[in-house]
């Protein structure tokens, strides 16, 4: 797999090291009265589909940045490579 | 019809005309008491001991495809139960005496082979390491034996023991551990379940589950509805995809996994060994044929084939300690999709819906477990509890922080 890196271009994804959902960048709220449980699911349970998937890959023996890459786990195409953290601060993260 | 060296033969002399097909070919009843999803390994070996050891003969075994075509059909046929923790050595031990059982209990040859497994050490954290798992196995029932370099190049004299990158400082075997023809698994547990009555339908997507009043009380399929006192899940790989029917998200991701296989040699390789300081194992199919595989290719994956770096990773791994393997030509290679679970042990459990039991989890060790995993499942749908060897294989442990963690990664999926 090719992975299109925003900034340095089409990297080989054997650079990258592989995290997981791009839910995870959604850390709940330690304080909520919900705590508990949202972090048994944050931990623990994933929507896991087949088909398009955001998800993490981390550029380990590149420029060791954050991606959310949106890959089809059927056809292992890429279709969008991002910024994790574009994305994160546009969730509302890191202000 | 009963299997046999006297049938063989006879047959043989009467031009093969008296073999009946070894399972029936049934359209789907409208009710069953109990329906299995997924006609792998699991699904079939459940099928087989709730007809043969619980008493349920209404029983049916739905799959969406033919039975042995998703991991049972795939994987690298291992057999063994070198585990540390308590959680699954007992289960791993109780499967592999069934396995040593298995091909006169259900009349069908799956070439059980004990031909022993050896794990190899490379260092001395490595060796106290492996001493302790080799008694956490004696402690449960199994058998263990630390090998010394000398015994290891007595037995295995092909392996690099002089100038290796890794040098090899021992290993631990376990002799009863070894391989098995893993689509005669299927085939066996298939024929011994039909011969009992339960349906074996297969080309039959389960598209859906029935709820009434909170209850599952049957599946859509892409020949209908079937009705059903109690559903079980068993689709490993597909486990995601099939529960989130459910409206359920599980403790799990699907990771691919590859396997190799490379021109039929001579017998060269004894037993499976696996090296210790990357990801690579071995052995030997009958036919000749070196089987070997390595990591996952460590991404959420169904697509059933890998990429090019788990390949080299392989081949790295093949060619540090098997120097030999250079000369052999790679014959085919594939993939399947593993049901990863977050502390990389399974599941077998009912779910907070009634009447809905689950099965998956199984990792990249599931072949193994085949035997008890059917028994225990069968157990857990026929009495209500689980059975002994499986209480701890619960859905709620990631919330109790009571997980069965082998290799202590955390819930990192693609690491177990
Ligand atoms: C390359 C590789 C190597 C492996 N090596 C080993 C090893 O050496 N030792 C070991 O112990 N384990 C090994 N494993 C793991 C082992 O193969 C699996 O854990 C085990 O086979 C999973 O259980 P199963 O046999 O029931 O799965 P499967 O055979 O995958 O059965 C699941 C079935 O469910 C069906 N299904 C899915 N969705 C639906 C639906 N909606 N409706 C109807 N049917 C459905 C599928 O078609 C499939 O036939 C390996 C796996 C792979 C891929």
């Amino acid at each position: 797999m090719i992975i299109n890196h925003p900034l340095l271009g089409p990297r080989d994804s054997a650079e990258f090291t592989y995290l997981g959902d791009a839910a995870l960048i959604d850390r709940p709220d330690w304080q909520s009265e919900t705590a508990a449980q949202d972090f048994y699911e944050y931990g623990y349970l994933r929507d896991n589909p087949a088909g398009w998937h955001r998800e993490l890959w981390f550029h380990e023996a590149g420029d060791r940045s954050w991606l959310v890459v949106t890959r089809n786990t059927v056809t292992h195409e890429i279709k969008s490579v991002e910024l994790a953290r574009d994305v994160a601060r546009a969730r509302g993260r890191s202000k | 019809m009963r299997y046999s060296g006297f049938r063989v033969i006879k047959e043989a002399l009467t031009g093969h005309k008296g073999w009946t097909p070894a399972w029936r070919d049934p359209d789907p009843a409208s009710h069953y008491d109990i329906v299995i999803i997924g006609g792998g390994g699991h699904g079939l070996a459940t099928a087989y001991y709730l007809a043969k050891e619980f008493g349920q003969h209404k029983v049916a075994v739905i799959e969406k495809g033919w039975i042995g075509g998703g991991n049972v059909g795939r994987n690298t046929t291992i057999i063994r139960s070198n585990y540390l923790l308590d959680g699954n050595e007992p289960f791993y031990e109780f499967s592999l005496k069934l396995w040593e059982g298995l091909e006169q209990d259900f009349n069908y040859n799956a070439m059980v082979s004990q031909r022993g497994i050896l794990n190899l050490i490379h260092s001395d954290p490595q060796r106290d390491a492996f001493v302790r798992r080799g008694n956490a196995m004696i402690l449960n029932g199994a058998d263990a034996n630390m090998l010394t370099t000398e015994e290891i190049k007595k037995r295995y004299p092909f392996l690099n023991t002089h100038d290796a990158r890794f040098p090899i400082k021992g290993g631990l075997a376990q002799h009863r551990g070894g391989t098995v023809r893993h689509d005669a698994v299927a085939w066996g547990y298939a024929r011994g379940a039909d011969s009992r009555g339960v349906d074996i339908i297969q080309n039959c997507e389960v598209t859906g589950f029935r709820m009434e009043g909170g209850r599952c009380v049957g599946v859509e399929t892409s020949r209908g509805f079937i009705g059903a006192g109690k559903v079980g899940c068993a689709v490993a790989g597909n486990s995601g995809r099939l529960m989130a029917k459910a409206g359920m998200r599980l403790p799990i991701e699907s990771h691919v996994l590859q396997a190799f296989v490379s021109e039929g040699l001579k017998p060269v390789l004894p037993g499976v060994i696996t090296f210790g300081a990357g990801h690579f194992y071995c052995s030997q199919s009958d036919k000749g044929g070196l089987v070997f595989g390595g990591d996952l290719d460590g991404y959420n994956s169904y697509a059933q084939r890998g990429n090019l770096p788990v390949v080299e990773d392989v081949c790295e791994g093949a060619m540090a300690i098997f120097p030999m393997l250079g000369r052999a030509r790679l014959l085919r290679m594939w993939g399947g999709i593993m049901d990863m679970s977050m502390d990389g042990s399974p599941i077998i459990d009912q779910t907070h819906i009634d009447g809905l039991y689950f099965n998956g989890g199984w990792c990249y060790g599931g072949f193994k477990a085949t035997p008890a995993s059917g028994f225990a499942y069968a157990h857990l749908l026929a009495t209500g509890n689980p059975h002994p060897t499986a209480t701890a294989y619960r859905f709620d442990r990631f919330q109790k922080g009571l997980m069965i963690d082998e290799k202590g990664m955390g819930n990192q999926p693609n690491l177990h």
